[in-house]
């Protein structure tokens, strides 16, 4: 088999998975009967999976951790909240500054941050989280302190309100694709190829004359751009938010499901994203029945299990097994695959999305 | 005179708190500089000393009896979570392994949560309830056996590493793994041992802080962070400057506290992490001392 017809045959494949993957898309709501248990948890997986996208980008890509994410989902959260309930801007608008606010923030933080390595990066960005968190808490004039901040509008396309789960649902969900779409071209780009370079050896590509600091700010920013879009949506979802929603648990949070997704994938985030929002839902409908006097947030005993053994047993996350299927079903069975060539074979590992 | 007074209570409630977070502190240096792991359940180690301590004196155990029955507990889950999370994983890279420590004190607080619950626990002073009077403040007999019992411990830290056979072994090990394998140490069972000793110093602060400031599942992240911020601005190997590190740590936030706002005491705190992260990440002290542990 010919190199040609074989690309146009994973292409096929790729199409009718798309295909596919839209009519779930569209018909989920119908699926489930517009059931707004379901169409909430959807929307919340769509949020969370916007903030790991980008946390993904950062961590798989640039190799970096970031143990403060949660306070950029703040940024844009009290930015989008503050701006439409007080300074009566529009909600698009207020999305906006909100991005710029954050992109800022993580040039500024950024610019000192990245100079440093390994456990003191990690302890810097535990800092910015706590920090920031303090601020939500403390700067009352803007965010309400601990009361939380009320009457956040909804956001409103013409003059067409969004105030049902299934509006929201479609928004959030076109967010999710516009952004899993970009980080697939960031990654495939010049920009893509820098960060994998940095990842695989710092010190290499810097020789190389890649500009290591350059990019890791970028991509920094990138994420923090996610994180508050993200959370400029939750602001107008949910109309209620305080400072707890923006500290150092829920960046812990992400990180988790970032690393239940695995970060060597675009996909790592919603998968992970997806992972964690049910088995929450789960455990909080299950967990009660078997210990009846389990309250708050007991949940996490089980995600911190999880973190372990998955960083043990499984460091590269459900996309490390996903990938294996999927480049299974888009490329061609072991027999068909072994008439191919070593070289054609690898240039189609990497159009079904391996990374190389 | 009452400046004088209110300076005189700050000071000792920055010792006191001090104190706690240089205990907790030098477990973060001892794990750190024997095993090379950044340990964020330390601060979990003191939460759940706390908790035993109480458990223990609610069920009738004599006081005395219920401090060493908790340490030793604590103890036990440190090297049990050495055993079971930081071995397996020991060939990873370092986020990965600050990671799984983060995973671990999440275990910790969700255990406790479904053990204990979301309520906060008292226990009683180590002695009485009277206070003490000293230039017009008012010092609780608590804050002085807290900053008693660290000093202490550090005594006693300091006479184990360099007196004992046991110590210089661990000492060897940080000083060169390579080496002190080749003098028949077993590096694997001193890593067992300083993460059991680093669970065990955090014990004995939680059990310290729990009549001053009661004891709930939620305890654990902040004292693991401020004694984080103490071992960072010391240096991270260096016990002294740990300490050090600790009281001014403890110090700053007593008098942001009384003088600023108590909101933005630990802005403060994490502020001075930022600070001596960006300018100086070997830590303050780092000219001042070169031994380690």
């Amino acid at each position: 088999m010919g190199m040609e017809q074989y690309r146009r045959m994973v292409d096929r494949r790729k199409q009718w998975l798309l295909l596919a993957g839209a009519a779930v898309w569209l018909g989920l709501p119908w699926l489930v009967f517009g059931n707004n248990y379901v169409l909430s948890t959807l929307i919340l997986i769509g949020l969370y999976a916007l903030v790991s996208t980008g946390m993904t980008l950062l961590m798989g890509y640039a190799g970096q951790i970031s143990l403060g994410q949660a306070a950029f989902y703040g940024i844009g959260a009290y930015a989008s909240a503050y701006l439409t309930a007080h300074a009566g801007w529009s909600p698009w608008l207020a999305l906006a500054a909100g991005a710029v606010l954050a992109a800022l923030v993580a040039l500024v933080v950024g610019i000192p941050v990245f100079r440093l390595r390994e456990h003191y990066l990690a302890l810097a960005t535990l800092g910015f989280g706590v920090i920031m968190f303090t601020f939500f808490k403390e700067w009352k004039g803007i965010t309400g302190g601990l009361n939380g901040f009320f009457g956040i509008p909804t956001i409103r396309i013409g003059g067409f309100s969004l105030q049902s789960d299934l509006h929201f649902y479609y928004l959030v969900s076109l967010f999710v694709l516009a952004g899993l779409w970009f980080a697939h071209n960031i990654v495939r780009s010049r920009v893509g190829r820098a960060l994998r370079a940095i990842h695989g050896s710092e010190v290499a590509a810097s020789s190389l004359g890649v500009n290591i600091t350059k990019y890791k700010l970028q991509i920094f920013m990138l994420s923090a751009v996610y994180a508050s879009i993200a959370g400029s949506l939750y602001a107008h979802y949910v109309t209620f938010i305080n400072p707890d929603l923006f500290g150092i648990v829920p960046s812990i949070y992400f990180l988790i499901m970032v690393v239940i997704g695995g970060s060597a994938h675009v996909w790592g985030g919603l998968i992970g994203a997806a992972v964690y929002v049910c088995l929450g839902e789960w455990l909080k409908a299950v967990v009660p029945l078997l210990l009846p006097n389990a309250g708050g947030e007991f949940e996490i005993v089980f995600f911190g299990l999880l973190l372990v053994v998955m960083l043990i047993y499984m460091p590269n996350g459900l996309t490390g097994v996903v990938a294996k299927g999927m480049s299974k079903i888009l490329e061609m069975s072991r027999h068909q695959k072994k008439q191919v060539a070593p070289t054609e074979n690898h240039n189609a590992r990497s159009i079904g999305g391996e990374r190389g | 005179m009452e400046a004088w007074s209110q300076f005189v209570q700050l000071l000792f409630s920055g010792l006191t708190v001090g104190s706690i977070y240089a205990l907790v502190a030098l477990g973060f240096v001892i794990t750190y500089s024997v095993t090379g792991i950044l340990n964020l359940a330390q601060g979990d180690f003191a939460m759940l000393g706390a908790l035993f301590c109480i458990t223990f004196v609610n069920s009738g155990v004599p006081f005395v009896l219920a401090i060493g029955l908790s340490i030793m507990a604590v103890m036990a889950i440190g090297g049990l979570f050495e055993r079971l999370a930081i071995q397996p994983a020991r060939r990873s890279s370092v986020a990965v392994l600050i990671i799984i420590t983060i995973g671990v004190s999440f275990v910790f607080r969700g255990i406790a949560l479904l053990v204990w619950g979301t309520d906060p626990y008292a226990l009683r002073p180590f002695t009485g309830n009277e206070a003490l009077r000293m230039f017009g403040a008012v010092i609780q007999w608590q804050s002085v056996w807290a900053i008693a019992i660290s000093v202490v411990s550090f005594i006693a830290l300091h006479l184990f590493f360099n007196r004992t056979y046991l110590g210089k072994a661990v000492s060897a090990c940080v000083i060169n793994p390579f080496a002190a394998r080749l003098m028949g140490i077993d590096i694997r069972k001193m890593s067992l041992g300083a993460i059991a000793v680093s669970a065990g110093l955090g014990a004995l602060a939680g059990i310290i802080i729990a009549p001053i400031s009661g004891a709930s599942y939620d305890m654990g992240m902040m004292i693991g962070l401020k004694a984080f911020i103490a071992a960072v601005v010391g240096g991270l190997t260096n016990a002294p400057a740990a300490i050090a590190g600790a009281f001014l740590v403890g110090m700053l936030e007593s008098f942001a506290e009384g003088y600023l706002s108590s909101g933005y005491k630990e802005a403060i705190s994490f502020g001075l992490l930022l600070l001596v992260l960006f300018f100086m990440p070997n830590g303050l002290f780092a000219k001042m001392t070169g031994k380690r542990v």
